[in-house]
């Protein structure tokens, strides 16, 4: 069974790698859509330190969303969804190993770009580290729920709408523990309470959304 | 291949697909090196009922059984013991030949495919070739090898010679063989002539009729659906 799930997770990896800028199209979301913000408000410093916690969780949001609709519709539509279905690993595993993968070709690219783009909208140096932890956190929990609204509109053509309105109420709590949390270590209020909340939902849906998403699969594939 | 005797059943089995009724009262019984071709015009239900063998579909009547065990009840054990290969390939243009195999065994929970199984199709040539430049053909052929690179009992084969050349489908009756020789079971779904020596020929048209009339009757006396199974909408 450990063999099926690193064999599943090993093979995403490796389809991301080969896809070229395809596979990057969130992360390149993120940096574009965080980059207009100075254009569009100006570049008033006082002003984007102000709002550069709720603009890169809220770039990092949609750049997920845009992400979503590729998690199991290449797989649905060439027929790897049914040989996969077909190995002994359970349909849950095999959700969260997509999740898995969908974390580690999104989410953790757009940590890796938040840095650099918190520097461009003039963040505040103290609410560094606490924003890497609530994206840590947080990125996870959107590839979980993102999950659920992508094998749910998986049969569908043109899903995208579909999926962000199934996703985007389950999203908005996240947004506003997140960004509550950076705010709390820029404004000396601490972030400790909502940095646990996020933990306590990531763990909440790590164990839900593979099920819920399992079981839309499986209707998927009958 | 598990040793022993083995015995896959179906008894009135019986499919409705989105409210349309397709087949029903279907029966079978597969023993040790069994072999089933089902025939049918299309939208007979061929490919609802290879849905249902391989459990991805519930027959909404009827039982299965192997070796009388229900595989609704152990559904682990009976994907193990079961290939499908359905209409799709399941392969994408990014990964070489050798990588779909390398894949398919460890989805199947094995280490690596079994050795030398390219030949049997006459993929080798194509072992490091990614899935983009493969023809029609090719694609096909790389797809039935997932047969070959994992053991399991029960093959549920799905137009397996669509887009197949004369040799290749000469090739694929050999696996077949070779399979049943050694205890493996076939169900193939075709319009085209594959030889399964010994094989039960089911005509899925001949199941059709049943339910029509079964549920036509009650339906026409409650004002809904027509006695032919189509919805009655109404004046626009």
């Amino acid at each position: 069974m450990v063999t099926a799930f690193f064999n599943l997770v090993g093979r995403d990896l490796r389809l991301a790698l080969r896809g070229g800028i395809g596979s990057l199209v969130a992360m390149v979301f993120f940096v574009i859509a965080a980059t207009l913000f100075p254009l569009g408000v100006g570049p008033e410093s006082a002003l984007l330190e102000r709002i550069a916690p709720g603009v890169l969780w809220v770039c990092a949001l949609l750049a997920t969303m845009l992400s979503l609709g590729r998690m199991f519709q290449d797989d649905y539509d060439d027929g790897s969804l049914e040989v996969i279905a077909l190995g002994p690993l359970p349909l849950e595993m095999v959700v969260l190993a997509k999740i898995l993968a969908h974390w580690l070709t999104t989410g953790l690219p757009l940590i890796i770009a938040a840095p650099a783009l918190a520097i461009l909208l003039n963040m505040s140096t103290q609410g560094f580290a606490v924003l890497i932890i609530s994206l840590l956190l947080g990125t996870p929990i959107l590839s979980l729920i993102g999950s659920v609204g992508a094998a749910l509109t998986v049969g569908l053509k043109r899903d995208g709408v579909l999926i962000s309105l199934l996703v985007l109420p389950l999203y908005v709590p996240v947004l506003i523990f997140a960004v509550g949390a950076v705010e709390g270590a820029i404004f000396g209020l601490g972030a400790q309470a909502n940095l646990l909340i996020l933990a306590g939902g990531f763990l909440f849906f790590l164990v839900l959304t593979p099920w819920a998403s399992a079981a839309a699969l499986r209707m998927a594939l009958e | 291949m598990s040793d022993g005797e083995k015995r896959f059943e179906a008894e009135n089995v019986a499919c409705i697909r989105g409210e349309r009724p397709v087949f029903s009262g279907l029966s079978f019984s597969l023993a040790t090196g069994g072999g089933l071709i089902l025939r049918g015009p299309n939208g007979s239900g061929k490919s609802s009922l290879l849905r249902i063998l391989a459990g991805f579909l519930k027959p909404v009547g009827g039982n299965l059984g192997w070796n009388d065990v229900d595989p609704q009840e152990a559904p682990e054990i009976h994907r193990a013991r079961t290939h499908y290969v359905g209409h799709m390939e399941a392969i994408k243009p990014t990964l070489t030949v050798n990588e779909h195999l390398a894949f398919w065994a460890r989805a199947k929970g094995f280490k690596r495919p079994a050795d030398n199984i390219l030949q049997a199709l006459d993929l080798d040539p194509l072992a490091d070739v990614p899935g983009r430049f493969l023809s029609a053909g090719q694609k096909r052929r790389l797809s039935l090898t997932r047969l070959l690179a994992t053991p399991a009992d029960l093959w549920l084969l799905d137009e397996p010679s669509v887009t197949l050349d004369v040799q290749s489908t000469a090739r694929l009756e050999d696996m077949l063989a070779a399979h049943r020789a050694s205890g493996g079971m076939a169900i193939v779904a075709t319009h085209a002539d594959i030889a399964l020596p010994g094989a039960e020929v089911i005509d899925m048209a001949g199941y059709r009729i049943a339910i029509d009339t079964l549920l036509g009757a009650p339906q026409k006396a409650a004002g809904g659906p027509t006695a032919a199974g189509e919805p009655d909408y109404g004046e626009w």
